[in-house]
């Protein structure tokens, strides 16, 4: 990064990997770190909120909270989980919400940055459901059980299990946590580095660049750059919801009585 | 020379590298965020949702019971009103069999009243008849009498002789009105 500001090349730099580099606010104090402490104090007021002297009928702030409990309670916990899912939701929900506020930062004015586009959250929250996951299936069917049920589907001939077994453990115990944490990671990090190629090449068009023509067409840069904006926001929840539907398809999965 | 510090940047670059402030906050904040929500504000929609499912369930039930007792009562006030209904036919009837006895009575009574203010009537003419026919039998033997002694002419001292004639002209004027038969003396009437 030093080196690419020390010698300025002609024409336009592309966006990169060193605009995810951001210089640390003080210390070991990067931009996310802050984010991820702010996301947590939206969420907590969120629901404190919304979830204050609840009543019957509830008002406009209980619906909200409501609404965005039911939804994690009931589309995805209750769907995915079945029998016992209540125990299971307070997770979700947060999981949910915390990932849904850390990811629309990214378009939120001011903060535009995706916090789970640097990849340390997402690898830790992956883990975390990882864990949560493989200890509720050792807990119901034991250690050996447990491995039984994730890579041992019934039904299948001895020479067929030579290849599935391995292919299941991969994918079942190893991958799973990979695959959750790198989806979200690099969707955040493909979609603002989307958003980057638009805005900077907007101004590099509007700015620096010595030909009126490509002067001139700078605002097409800038509206493709809002229409993926509205196209980020959306990826962003489903980011968000597939992360958490994913943890709850896979307590689901363990809870199962014959996968 | 330039080299190596490229490839120190690259290394120093890569995207899948986390950072491990990050990860320590991040994983705090999270966790703090979930055990707080678990113990406050899910718990809350939790009771609030089982209180309204019970509110629509309890209330639905109550609506039903309502239902039911208000079906009873209607039965009830349907007998009951039926049960009223033949009564008042049955006190009907009885008026009218009341009114119908007293009808007869009453004609009864009256036909019983006319009957005897008839034969009341028929005794009274009978008995002024009586009276009349005697009287007219003693006026008529006077009146005979003087009549005789101015035609005869000749004294009747003789009262055996006089009674004898008397007595044959009334029994013949009894047998031309043979009405009643008269059998009583004249006497000294006249």
């Amino acid at each position: 990064m030093t080196i690419l500001a020390t010698a300025p090349s002609p024409g336009f730099d592309a966006p990169g990997v060193e605009d995810f580099n951001l210089p640390p606010i003080f210390g070991d104090v990067t931009k996310p770190v802050l984010q991820f402490v702010l996301a947590a104090v939206l969420v907590w007021a969120f629901f404190t909120i919304t979830a204050r002297r609840p009543q019957l009928v509830p008002g406009k702030a209980q619906f909200l909270g409501e609404s965005f409990h039911g939804i994690v309670r009931n589309a995805i916990a209750r769907d995915n989980i079945g029998h016992d899912y209540l125990k299971y939701v307070p997770y979700l929900t947060t999981l949910f919400a915390f990932i849904l506020v850390n990811n629309l930062f990214g378009i939120i004015p001011l903060i535009q940055f995706p916090s789970f586009s640097h990849p340390g959250m997402a690898y830790a929250l992956a883990a975390m459901s990882w864990l949560i996951y493989n200890a509720i299936g050792i807990r119901k069917h034991g250690f050996g059980g447990y491995l039984r049920v994730s890579t041992w589907p019934a039904g299948v001939p001895w020479w067929v299990r030579i290849i599935l077994t391995p292919i299941e453990f991969l994918s079942n115990i190893i991958l799973r946590p990979v695959t959750l944490s790198l989806r979200l990671f690099g969707n955040m990090f493909a979609g603002h580095l989307l958003l980057l190629v638009f805005i900077l090449g907007g101004e590099y068009m509007l700015l620096h660049s010595e030909s009126l023509v490509v002067n001139l067409l700078s605002p097409f840069a800038f509206a493709m750059g809002i229409v993926f904006t509205f196209f980020e926001a959306f990826i962003q929840v489903v980011q968000a919801y597939v992360f958490t539907i994913l943890t709850a398809s896979y307590i689901g999965t363990v809870l199962a009585d014959d996968h | 020379m330039t080299t190596q510090i490229t490839i120190l940047a690259a290394e120093e670059l890569n995207p899948l590298v986390p950072h491990w402030s990050e990860i320590i906050v991040g994983t705090i904040a999270f966790i703090l965020l979930f055990l707080v929500l678990r113990r406050t504000a899910f718990p809350q929609f939790e009771r609030i949702y089982a209180e309204r499912t019970d509110k629509i369930e309890g209330g639905l039930k109550r609506a039903e019971e309502a239902q039911e007792h208000a079906q009873a009562l209607k039965q009830q006030y349907e007998d009951q009103l039926a049960g009223l209904r033949a009564e008042a036919a049955r006190i009907r009837d009885d008026a009218r069999a009341e009114g119908q006895q007293i009808k007869a009575e009453l004609r009864a009574e009256a036909e019983a009243e006319a009957a005897r203010i008839r034969q009341r009537g028929e005794e009274q003419i009978s008995a002024a008849r009586e009276q009349a026919v005697r009287e007219l039998r003693g006026e008529i033997g006077g009146l005979s009498v003087q009549l005789a002694e101015r035609i005869v002419g000749e004294s009747l001292a003789d009262p055996a002789r006089r009674s004898a004639t008397v007595d044959s002209f009334l029994a013949e004027l009894d047998q031309l009105a043979p009405r009643r038969e008269q059998a009583t003396p004249a006497g000294g009437a006249s």
